[in-house]
């Protein structure tokens, strides 16, 4: 499983960039990040280098972020790997929340989804050969 | 139809005189002996009915209060038997009581008179149609008006608010002559009617009405009378004193003839309560000079207000009213519905995922009033999908609307956002532009 940051944002010019800032000054590295939005407001939602210390920080300069759990799994890097996945994952009734992409150093793509039942879609996932993270 | 009853309505000013003191004196002694919340501010002054001899009199008497209504919760202030009560109306107030107002049979009638004195000042005769658009239930705008209407023996439709294609087919079909409704919702139905195609003094009959339950300035009326050919009255009334018809416009427009042999009108100083001569602005306080249910005797009605005796083309000899201007406490009057901050924070604390740190925003949009409560999430909610901050806006909105009586838009912002204040806190922004 991967942790997930999110914050809630206020749909306003600088209120996306004073939480950058925020997380800058912890010194806090990201290695994805994904907006939800809508008209009045909008759910940023990170991964980072250090939940605890983003988390803090973010907490501290009177933010309301939470810590959530994404299912992680490696994609190939090559046209229908993720459409393979969804279909698998689809046909065992598994549905997406939302769902972004990333890549970590080691230079594969990866894909971090919401989902209410994260032990079945691992065992989905797991069962049809998907490097689950 | 010029009046709707004459002789009340163009005493001369010695007649009025001597009918309001007679009336004064009786219902001083009618009150000290059935209203036991004013006996006993009567009493802690030493005051005896008998003191009250003419309505020069009257000042020397205590005022009441909108809290000794909410004391008297809810049938404390009534000066007669159960029984005797045919009709309760309330409206809403600050601590979430309802501020309840009792009628005899004799009371309905009174403010029926005084309802159709109003619509003849509209122009409308027994031959009219009357629609009344106004909310039916415990305001008092929609039976109000109704029984004036029925009153006057014109004929009422009674559409209540809401639907508004419904509401302009019926004025239409029906050839509706006289409307009464609040001067938002008529100036929206003016858009509507353009927007259908329907053509004012054509399709559309109307010739006038009655508009109130909320503020509106003479810019607003030029734009109802131009835009739908119709004379637009401003009439004025409370569920405590009566109910519309308690003033209204005539054609003249020379302030709201107050239907003063029923209804005392006086101006007080806010601070000092000494009254005011006319012209000056002011509090405005009614005494009830024939009221049976609930009488009150110099309440204080909050809204800021001057008096002028000018002589009236109309020839009514009535004191008139000229537009309120303001409230002397933070009721907000939205789309003719009370609002008061300390609801909305009743409903805010109810709520675990917001703190009631708020700030209300109203505006008039396209004619139609509109509230925004700005509130602050909790920083412990936990939130990564947007259908959670939907689901606790949406909770909100409909707690808010059930609270209120009237919708307002939720939005939910960062804890801190909100500006705090030292003291009273500044947790309204009117932008509406009257």
């Amino acid at each position: 499983m991967i942790k997930q940051v999110a914050v809630f944002l206020e749909n306003k010019a600088g209120k996306a960039s004073a939480c950058c800032k925020v997380l800058k000054d912890a010194g806090v590295n990201l290695l994805a990040l994904s907006i939800a939005d809508t008209q009045d407001f909008g759910i940023l939602r990170l991964i980072t280098e250090n939940n605890e210390k983003a988390l803090s920080a973010l907490k501290g300069a009177g933010y309301i972020a939470s810590e959530v759990e994404l299912v992680g799994v490696e994609v190939s890097d090559k046209a229908g790997a993720l459409s393979d996945l969804l279909i698998v994952l689809g046909d065992h009734n598994v549905s997406v929340e939302y769902m972004y992409s990333y890549a970590e150093r080691d230079g594969h793509a990866k894909i971090a989804f919401k989902t209410a039942t994260p032990d079945k879609a691992i065992a989905v996932l797991e069962g049809a050969g998907a490097k689950v993270i | 139809m010029q009046y709707f009853q004459k002789d009340l309505e163009t005493m001369s000013a010695d007649q009025k005189k001597v009918l309001q003191s007679e009336r004064l004196v009786k219902m001083v002694k009618y009150v000290y002996e059935n209203q036991l919340p004013y006996r006993a501010k009567m009493d802690v002054i030493k005051l005896k009915p008998s003191d009250i001899k003419s309505i020069d009199d009257i000042y020397k008497l205590p005022y009441t209060v909108k809290q000794d209504l909410r004391d008297a919760y809810p049938f404390g202030m009534m000066a007669r038997p159960r029984k005797d009560l045919v009709r309760l109306h309330a409206s809403s107030a600050t601590t979430g009581k309802l501020t309840v107002a009792g009628y005899t049979m004799n009371d309905i009638d009174v403010w029926g008179e005084c309802a159709a004195r109003s619509l003849v000042m509209a122009g409308a005769d027994e031959n009219s149609i009357v629609h009344v658009a106004y909310g039916y239930g415990l305001f008092t705008g929609g039976l109000g008006m109704h029984y004036g209407g029925e009153k006057l023996g014109a004929c009422v439709v009674p559409a209540s608010a809401g639907n508004t294609q419904k509401q302009i087919q019926l004025i239409a079909d029906f050839g509706a002559d006289i409307i009464c409704c609040t001067p938002s919702y008529i100036i929206y139905l003016a858009d509507e009617i353009e927007k259908l195609g329907l053509k004012p003094g054509v399709d559309i009959k109307l010739k006038g009405g009655v508009f109130g339950a909320e503020a509106w300035s003479e810019g607003m009326r030029e734009t109802i009378e131009k835009r739908l050919g119709i004379r637009a009255c401003d009439i004025y009334g409370l569920s405590e004193i009566a109910g519309p018809g308690v003033a209204c416009d005539c054609e003249f427009k020379t302030g709201m003839h107050i239907q003063d042999d029923h209804f005392f009108p006086e101006i007080v100083d806010v601070d000092t309560l000494e009254p005011l001569p006319y012209g000056e602005s002011g509090e405005l306080v009614f005494t009830t000079l024939t009221k049976e249910g609930m009488p009150l005797i110099r309440y204080r009605t909050r809204d800021i207000a001057s008096l002028n005796n000018d002589p009236c083309p109309c020839g009514r000899t009535t004191v008139k009213l000229n537009k309120i201007t303001g409230r002397s406490d933070d009721m907000l009057i939205i789309r003719g519905v009370n609002v008061f901050p300390s609801q909305i924070e009743s409903v805010l604390l109810k709520n675990a995922d917001i703190q009631p740190h708020y700030h209300i925003n109203v505006d008039r949009v396209n004619n139609l009033d509109t509230m925004e409560i700005v509130v602050e999430l909790s920083p412990n909610v936990s939130l990564d999908e947007v259908a959670h901050v939907e689901e606790i806006r949406k909770r909100l909105a409909s707690d808010m609307a059930s609270a209120l009586s009237v919708s307002a838009k939720i939005t939910l912002v960062s804890p801190g956002t909100v500006t705090r204040s030292e003291g009273k806190a500044k947790r309204i922004t009117d932008k509406r532009k009257l």
